[in-house]
């Protein structure tokens, strides 16, 4: 048994020490971000976290996914409740630890447990149904590629092997109790049962070696998971919380002010006398480290669904905007950047920037900033903020917009209409 | 037409209940002067109070901030907001989305706080409080419409009903879009996109709305703001539909209805 424990905890030992290691790399890309206002008060933040993260409010416009993922949802916040007791019985080398204390109880538990896995098995199987097979057009566009279809497949296949093996523990489990007072009686476990006729006729010796592996491998499986969330775009079953805490209570049709060009624009009409200082820094976003921190956390918190995408006017015409894309280009590039940074290179300077190397001036102007893609992300996040920011570096810094809007920004500034009209003739209209 | 202006009216001592804030659209664009006037006419037969501002409106500075230039929105709406201050305006009616979500949601933290109604709201409004009446032989009585929702008055602040109040107060038959309410669709001119061509692509956004409108059967498409009018209008024109299906404010839905 000893031998046991002592494996389980350098397991554990080294799934924390990943775990932590990455979560710290987040942590720092993150905290590349400038301040951002969180305006409005903590009810309403509170409440959009209940609603729309633990209630999933926003996942119910579609109503089947809406219906799998819950189940898997509800699987692994609550089959959470029994790995605490694989862990437990891990390091005190008990056996189903819990048992004795919650008597009958523990058997509804488990067959709870064991109803979740088998949902969470079947919806996994439809999920992957509905990617690979239906081919459900929002998990098969452009930035689409390779890896991300892949991660979403490991993501499924993963759960569904996982559930596998508690249902297989179970079966071997309870052929056990028959057998072996070790074995605490947990009652009959109506889905596992179906399982037990093939382990009816093993012998208890390899029963042992069954249940232990089913065991080592469904928790090694599920440390080996949670590494790998860290890494994947599954990192949403944490962050959806903060990120809709955090989401904006404003208006959707309200863009957020620039106070340093307020204080500029109010200083040269000579209604403010307040001598400005220091450097008002860049003036929207290049990079990563000119978005706000709540706008990078976004992007780890993206589940890459695609439902802005689909959603999307100049996507869905052919543009090669993607609001995903956006989301997924800035995590990659905080990606690049936090790994270099760990690693002592050149972080923000090694001569890439979000806009031109990940995402390109064509995709930021065909956004028509009609907010589908905000109103359809189920955990709140705000592709158009960012589209936004870019465009404002753009438009300040580099006067790089498209010709006709520059003639726009002309007829604005000589004309104060966006057409080429004289401002004089603006009250004609009522003398036709 | 008569509309006073608010320097007209100021020197006379008097004050308006309204300023009607007419927008650059409804200036000078041919299409949307006509949804102008016709909000005036019903103004007008209302016995409304209300004011523009005439040569002292300035563009509110959307386009410029959407497409990023927020040195020029905020001259614009820092110009625009010392006018209205300095007449102490209170209620804006705007029949341009873009203007109402501006003015309403992004004036208040450069200084300027009012009021401030979408004219789909305030047609709802009037038709509630008994001003407009709509008689049982309307030219839209039993009619096909359907609405297109505007994304700044939809999406952007949530209105979604009063446009569709207005239009079942014309005792129309009133046909939904698959995608409408908070799924519908832009007309493709938000986000500075009425100033440029659009992204190289493989179908223009106010034809794929315009297809998806005239699948209805609709013979009135219904909008509540200037570029989408103007989209829609086109998109309609681009399919050769143009004779049979028309494209109309709610304000000229409501002056036609009245005889206006």
């Amino acid at each position: 048994m000893m031998v046991q424990q002592i494996a389980f905890v350098l397991v554990l030992i080294t799934a924390i020490y990943f775990i932590r290691k990455r979560i710290l790399l987040i942590r720092s890309a993150i905290r590349l971000g400038k301040e951002s206002e969180t305006g409005g008060n903590k009810t309403d933040r509170l409440k959009n976290m209940l609603l729309v993260a633990f209630g999933q409010k926003k996942m119910f416009k579609k109503i089947i996914p809406a219906i799998l993922h819950l189940f898997i949802y509800v699987g692994f916040l609550v089959i959470n409740l029994e790995v605490m007791e694989f862990v437990v019985d891990g390091i005190a080398g008990t056996h189903r630890i819990f048992a004795p204390w919650l008597g009958s109880f523990y058997s509804v538990l488990m067959n709870v447990f064991e109803f979740l896995a088998v949902a969470v098995l079947l919806a996994c199987v439809f999920f992957l149904i509905r990617r690979n097979i239906l081919k459900v057009p929002r998990f098969w566009s452009a930035e689409m590629t390779n890896w991300p279809r892949m991660d979403a497949n490991l993501i499924l296949v993963t759960e569904i092997v996982l559930m596998t093996a508690i249902l297989t523990m179970n079966a071997a489990d309870q052929v056990l109790q028959t057998r072996d007072s070790h074995y605490v009686a947990t009652g009959s476990l109506f889905f596992s049962s179906f399982l037990v006729p093939i382990f009816q006729n093993t012998s208890t010796s390899v029963l042992i070696v069954i249940e232990r592996f089913a065991w080592w491998f469904h928790i090694i499986g599920i440390f080996g998971f949670a590494v790998y969330v860290t890494y994947s775009k599954h990192l949403h079953i944490f962050l959806a919380f903060p990120n809709t805490y955090f989401a904006n209570l404003e208006p959707k049709g309200h863009i957020k002010n620039m106070p340093v060009v307020t204080r500029e624009v109010k200083s040269m009409l000579g209604l403010e006398t307040t001598t400005t200082t220091g450097d008002p820094g860049r003036f929207g976003a290049k990079d990563v480290n000119d978005l706000t921190w709540t706008n990078l956390m976004a992007a780890f918190s993206c589940t890459e669904c695609g439902r802005c995408t689909s959603e999307c006017p100049a996507n869905q015409t052919g543009k090669k905007l993607s609001p995903r894309k956006i989301m997924m280009d800035t995590r990659d590039r905080l990606e690049a950047v936090g790994k270099s940074m760990a690693t002592g290179g050149a972080g923000l300077n090694d001569g890439k920037t979000l806009l031109n190397d990940y995402i390109s001036k064509e995709e930021i102007n065909a956004c028509t900033s009609c907010n589908a893609c905000v109103e359809a992300c189920p955990v709140m996040i705000n592709p158009l903020e960012i589209i936004i920011e870019l465009r404002r570096y753009v438009a300040m810094e580099e006067s790089g917009s498209p010709a006709q809007w520059n003639s726009m920004f002309q007829n604005m500034e000589t004309s104060f209409a966006p057409w080429k009209f004289s401002a004089a003739d603006r009250f004609n209209w009522v003398k036709d | 037409m008569t509309a006073p202006t608010l320097a007209e009216l100021t020197a006379k001592g008097e004050t308006p209940e309204i300023l009607f804030w007419v927008g650059c659209a409804g200036s000078f664009d041919d299409r949307a002067k006509r949804v102008t006037k016709a909000f005036v006419k019903i103004l007008n037969a209302t016995h409304t109070k209300f004011a523009v501002l005439g040569n002292e409106e300035a563009c509110t500075g959307d386009p410029a901030r959407r497409a990023g230039n927020e040195f020029l929105f905020q001259m614009q709406a820092i110009n625009n907001i010392q006018i209205l201050n300095g007449y102490g305006v209170k209620k804006i009616v705007t029949a341009c989305p873009h203007c109402f979500n501006t003015i309403k949601n992004e004036y208040p933290e450069l200084g300027g706080t009012y009021e401030v109604i979408h004219h789909s709201t305030y047609l709802q409004q009037l038709i509630n409080q008994g001003k407009i009446k709509l008689t049982d032989t309307n030219s839209f009585k039993g009619k096909k419409i359907t609405y297109h929702d505007s994304c700044y008055l939809g999406r952007a602040n949530n209105i979604y009903e009063a446009p569709r109040e207005v239009l079942q107060a014309l005792d129309a038959d009133l046909v939904e879009m698959k995608r409408c309410r908070t799924t519908g669709l832009c007309c493709g001119a938000g986000g500075a996109q009425m100033f440029k061509e659009p992204e190289k692509g493989n179908k223009d956004i106010n034809v794929d709305r315009a297809e998806e409108a005239l699948a209805t059967g609709a013979t009135t498409v219904a909008v509540a703001c200037p570029f989408c009018m103007t989209m829609m209008t086109d998109g309609v024109k681009t399919k050769e539909k143009e004779a049979e299906v028309k494209v109309k404010d709610l304000a000229e839905l409501i002056a036609e209805a009245q005889g206006l």
